[in-house]
């Protein structure tokens, strides 16, 4: 016992020495615990550097489904979180895990689908009526099923439609359990509709034979968010670089690094903080 | 077709330009596969030595529980190791969650029994065949281990390259643990996985026909390695 203690312990050890020119002293950086869609869209490699140049801080980005993300800061792996789930949010920060949640930017979802549009959507404004329209027509659909921000969004139409989708779970309506990109691929292999937020699908190289179906409705809103993990939970938290990154994000110079990310010419999230609050 | 093509294209133009991106990931995922075989090997090849020349009860349950090991799920290690090195697991206070560190040590879980398992077996066929004379020479089994390890060491290599495949080609631990933070903890499979999921399978696939490359240049200089020795000391 205290022979393989101490093998492990030396195995730790150089570990540790291993991760060193990773994590030199001199050199600050947070962990922010975010989303695919941010990540994947392109919008921190776009920001990050502004902020870098600013305060000197890196910022190291781990990039998961919102129910992750959410998960990973719970239990004190980062120090930032930037997700989409505002109902999630606002309730983990009642429940003491989270402190200085700010409203960041918003962009919005669409319903995407095949060209064909075999449940005639297309040029319809209201998503609910169309989601109701997939189901009858039992078109093919794929959701996130991952308990992301995407997802909840989704089911929350799904729920105002009156339709429990899951009843049909590997018939019309197919949960990948994975990524939004993953699910883009799978929609585009399948020829099925599935929600996405704007910015992915924008960035997305793959789409085949997938359109914008349906976009513009106010319920398809996709509000982002930004808090910090509570440091009277996780004492390790870094407060001081942490705050820096929100005051950075809300300020006047981080609300334009993020407006002036576009592809293609087309804006992908549009900045909405109260910066008068802090 | 045309996608393969582009996929072709994609990886000689990033290795033609040699692509600083593309050489930190590439640097960052041989320090880590590197390291979790040898740290795999320190702890393996003794353990693999023990059960082959070790006579006890218990040693033919180790053995099939060993073999059955190397098929260890990668997610499942990486959740494992996720759990233990979480500031709200029992090594939190570490910190190394998301670092290069906790790369190799899930990989180095996945990996030492693949090398103990394989070593057994080597070893033990080795110790069939020169146990008497072994004995004759007086040698205890400590010693015999250490003599079988040392006589069988080209084939250990070959176990070492079984090891090194398996790092170098999972994607689900490293992506939990490390979780795939541009510039700290990517390595190739995690920035196949990304590309993949942004939709550009061209770019995911030619780095992946990099990869391929890279494990059989490892392949090769071990080869190398291998043959010249044989020649030193045949």
């Amino acid at each position: 016992m205290e022979l393989t203690r101490r093998l492990w312990s030396g195995v730790l050890a150089s570990c540790m020495l291993l991760a060193a020119p990773g994590v030199p002293g001199a050199q600050r950086f947070i962990t922010v615990s975010s989303t695919t869609s941010t990540e994947n869209s392109g919008l921190f490699r776009h920001i990050l550097p502004v902020f870098k140049q600013r305060t000197g801080i890196e910022v190291r980005v781990v990039a998961q489904g919102t129910g992750q993300a959410l998960d990973i800061g719970k239990r004190g792996d980062c120090d930032v979180v930037f997700v989409h789930d505002k109902a999630a949010e606002l309730r983990m920060v009642k429940e003491g895990w989270f402190v200085e949640r700010h409203d960041v930017m918003y962009n919005d979802f669409v319903i995407v689908g095949p060209k064909s549009d075999p449940a005639g959507i297309v040029g319809m404004k209201d998503a609910i009526e169309a989601l109701a329209k997939i189901h009858d027509t039992g078109a093919p659909f794929t959701s996130r099923g991952d308990r992301s921000g995407t997802h909840a969004a989704e089911l929350r139409l799904w729920k105002a439609a009156g339709i429990n989708p899951t009843k049909a779970t590997g018939q019309w309506y197919r949960e990948t359990g994975s990524g939004m990109g993953a699910t883009l691929n799978t929609a585009s292999g399948m020829n099925a509709y599935t929600l996405t937020d704007r910015g992915t699908w924008l960035s997305f190289g793959n789409k085949g034979e997938l359109i914008v179906a349906l976009e513009g409705d106010e319920r398809l809103f996709n509000q982002y968010g930004v808090m910090l993990v509570n440091p009277a939970r996780h004492p390790h938290v870094k407060r001081g670089p942490g705050l820096a990154f929100i005051d950075w994000i809300l300020s006047r110079d981080g609300q334009k690094a993020i407006a002036h990310y576009k592809i293609n010419g087309q804006q992908l999230f549009f900045p909405n903080a109260k910066t008068s609050g802090r | 077709m045309n996608d393969l093509n582009r996929a072709f294209a994609e990886a000689f133009g990033l290795i033609g330009a040699l692509d600083a991106k593309l050489v930190e990931i590439v640097t960052l995922s041989l320090e880590v596969s590197v390291a979790a075989v040898a740290f795999a090997a320190v702890a393996g090849f003794p353990l693999g030595a023990a059960l082959a020349v070790g006579r006890f009860r218990g040693r033919g349950s180790i053995i099939v529980l060993l073999n059955a090991l190397m098929g260890l799920p990668p997610v499942v290690v990486g959740l494992v190791v996720y759990l233990l090195l979480s500031r709200a697991g029992p090594l939190g206070e570490f910190g190394i969650l998301f670092t290069p560190a906790a790369m190799v040590i899930a990989q180095a879980v996945l990996v030492t029994p693949i090398i103990a398992a394989l070593s057994r077996q080597t070893i033990e066929d080795a110790w069939r065949e020169y146990e008497e004379q072994l004995r004759s020479l007086g040698a205890k089994r400590l010693n015999a281990a250490f003599t079988l390890l040392w006589d069988t060491r080209f084939s250990l290599i070959t176990v070492m390259l079984a090891g090194f495949g398996r790092a170098a080609a999972e994607v689900g631990a490293v992506m939990i643990v490390g979780g795939n933070i541009d510039g700290v903890t990517r390595v190739m499979t995690t920035a196949i996985a990304l590309e993949t999921s942004k939709g550009d399978l061209p770019l995911a696939l030619g780095l992946g026909i990099i990869l391929v490359g890279l494990v059989i240049m490892v392949n090769a200089a071990a080869n190398l390695i291998r043959e010249a020795a044989l020649r030193r000391y045949g």
